[in-house]
């Protein structure tokens, strides 16, 4: 096999307190230093949490694993500083063909306008994305205390700490946290030790996932075949990553032998036949896996909170693994944070497990019902499949049904009760309800070219529309507040942010007056045709739980 | 009135994964009869023989699919 890419290890230290057997306690501990853990990390030190983080190995993720990254979490990593260098790395795209044998039965467009900073998708291999993350936790200094061939081997939690017992070359020594982020993948360790059933199904299916370093003019697209020429009866998906690497996924049938199939004598003849005798390429890493999708009822477990595939596992159709993870911790650090520092009740964290176990169970059912499309389980739902084929060649309608992958976006909250819903005398179009991610637009800021989100940030904001003509409110000590609501103006022609396109105001429905609360994870939490600090701050105490 | 075909579904993954859910449990006849009666069920809902007409052609052949797309607009 070649290798385009070093693997780097990272160095082991002997913590301090197994130095001298001192038992600390730290107020927040990651356990998993995988894209989640990671990204916890990183926004627990943006809201100024130390934070310590262990993990069993001492490099980034080995072999055949995510590869596309929604808008969403590239947002995520923009508030956390380091999106720049994955979307620079990595191969955008956002359009995606589905082909029947050779035909091409249609193909969509996940990013059809423009106007946003950060793309629909794009492609970088995991061991990419964990180097940026870890150069950017390096690049905070010891805001975030990074510990590798530190193994979490017993976890007992109590009413006000949990303890941790972690092993690592030198020994095991107990150590004990406030809170501790569950991150530690979907063998997770600690749902395990804590006895949580994680509840779901695997599909009867494997496919053969390897990543080809070649030459190839396939364009920078999503290519999924359905029964191809050169893999019959089965699916093909391909995807370009970085540095000449290509994903192609061959689904194989659940009778495969996993063993066998991995062998570059029966790889190889399949590449070919694919590719073409003539293509040259070289094979970087061959996997054979079997998907399932399950999850926990509940991410929160007294002062334990699981996040990424520790809290839900995804089939890969439709990418929503770590991008589903990352914004679990988008959704959790900032309230955290919160709790912390004594402004929110510990009920807080419950609104975490509300709002993300509905996100996964949205995530699963959609990931679900692809897998079905691409692996009928029984001769109906293969009746039902192909006929659907056969007409998405002719007819626009069936072409809703085809599903190889409906791909990352984020879930709405819209029933979560951090919610104020709108009231019935402030008519809105539909889109930005309350419990929805804000849309992003293109503004200026102090005469310089910029987007609405990097002017969100991590903080709760009032964004006032002024329309043509509006004056900045009085924000009645809503910025001083144990709790702080900044007010941020976008106006058409003035304001703190300029609006020349006009595209903010048409992506929120906002005229003069039309004021929304975003939360520090960037979603709306409520929104009004006036701006009036008695309900801006009644809107804030409801959506860090203390109403 | 023509045979729509363009998407009219307000949730088609959602429509899809009942009618699969469906034929759970059952063998390949019965769901022969169970689809049988569930297109009587629909074309009599339709009523208009122009309608079913051209949908009974175009589920025999697809490929014969022209002029829906400009008629349904
Ligand atoms: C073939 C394939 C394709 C995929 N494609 C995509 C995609 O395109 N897009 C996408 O978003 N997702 C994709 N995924 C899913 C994605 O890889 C996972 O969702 C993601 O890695 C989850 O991140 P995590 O940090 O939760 O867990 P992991 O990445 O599993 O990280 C867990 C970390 O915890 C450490 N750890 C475990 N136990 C302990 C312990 N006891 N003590 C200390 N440390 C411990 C591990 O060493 C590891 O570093 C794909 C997955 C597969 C298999």
């Amino acid at each position: 096999m070649l290798n385009t890419y070093q693997f780097p290890t990272f160095p082991y230290v002997q913590s301090e307190e197994q130095r001298t057997g001192q038992r600390v306690r730290k107020p927040v501990i990651v356990v998993g230093a995988g894209p989640v853990g990671l990204t916890a990390a990183l926004d627990c030190a943006h809201h100024g949490l130390p934070v310590v983080v262990l993990d069993d190995n001492d490099t980034v993720s080995v072999g055949s694993r995510a590869v596309c990254y929604a808008k969403r979490a590239l947002e995520i990593w923009d508030r956390l500083g380091c999106a720049g260098p994955m979307v620079d790395k990595g191969v955008v795209w956002k359009i995606g063909k589905v082909f029947r044998d050779e035909r091409l039965v249609y193909q969509f467009d996940l990013l059809p306008e423009p106007g946003h900073k950060r793309p629909a998708f794009i492609n970088l291999q995991q061991y990419h994305l964990e180097e940026t993350l870890i150069g950017r936790a390096a690049a905070l200094g010891n805001r975030i205390d990074l510990r590798w061939k530190h193994r979490v081997v017993g976890i007992a939690p109590a009413a006000d700490h949990v303890l941790l017992e972690v092993e690592t070359p030198d020994g095991v020594f107990p150590i004990e946290a406030d809170w501790v982020i569950a991150c530690d993948g979907a063998r997770s360790g600690l749902r395990e030790a804590l006895g949580l059933p994680f509840e779901g199904q695997a599909f009867q299916d494997r496919f053969l996932i390897a990543d080809v370093v070649m030459q190839a003019d396939f364009p920078a697209e999503r290519w999924f075949w359905f029964d191809p020429p050169f893999h019959r009866n089965q699916s093909v998906l391909l995807h370009m990553q970085a540095d000449n690497v290509w994903r192609i996924d061959f689904q194989l049938g659940w009778d495969a032998d996993p063993e066998e199939e991995k062998t570059p004598e029966r790889v190889i003849p399949r590449l070919k036949r694919m590719l073409g005798a003539d293509t040259p390429f070289d094979l970087e890493w061959v996997s054979v896996y079997q998907f399932a999708c399950r999850q926990l009822d509940d991410f929160r477990h007294g002062r334990v909170l699981f996040a990424g595939d520790a809290a839900h596992q995804v089939s890969p159709f439709g990418a929503r693994g770590a991008n589903s993870g990352v914004q679990d911790t988008d959704n959790l650090v900032w309230k955290l944070k919160l709790v912390l520092d004594g402004h929110a009740p510990d009920a807080l964290l419950d609104s975490y497990s509300t709002e993300r176990v509905a996100a996964a169970r949205d995530n699963l059912r959609t990931s679900t019902r692809s897998t079905d499309f691409i692996t009928p389980k029984t001769a109906a739902s293969r009746a039902f499949r192909d006929a659907t084929l056969d007409l998405a060649e002719h007819l626009p309608f069936a072409r809703t049904l085809v599903n190889s992958g409906r791909l990352s976006r984020p879930t709405p909250y819209r029933d979560s009760p951090l919610n104020t819903p709108d009231a019935d005398a402030d008519a809105f179009a539909d889109a930005m309800a309350p419990g929805t991610n804000c849309a992003d637009a293109p503004v200026t800021r102090d005469g310089t070219a910029g987007w609405l989100l990097d002017a969100l940030g991590d903080r709760f904001v009032a964004l006032h529309f002024l329309g043509d003509d509006g004056a900045a409110p009085a924000s009645d000590g809503l910025a001083d507040a144990d709790i702080p609501v900044t007010t941020v103006t976008v106006g058409r022609r003035g304001g703190d942010l300029v609006d020349a396109e006009g595209l903010a105001h048409a992506r929120y429905d906002a005229a003069a007056g039309t004021t929304y609360l975003i939360r520090p994870d960037q979603y709306v939490a409520a929104r009004w045709r006036t701006f009036d600090p008695a309900r801006i701050a009644a809107a804030r105490d409801r959506a860090v739980a203390r109403t | 009135m023509t045979l729509n075909v363009q998407p009219n579904l307000p949730d088609p993954d959602g429509f899809y994964e009942r009618l699969v859910a469906l034929h759970r449990g059952l063998d390949a006849d019965q769901s022969a009869v169970v689809n049988a009666r569930l297109i009587l069920l629909l074309a009599n809902h339709i009523g208009d023989p122009a309608v079913l007409d051209r949908a009974l052609a175009l589920a025999r052949d697809p490929a014969t699919h022209r002029g829906d797309a400009a008629a349904a607009g």
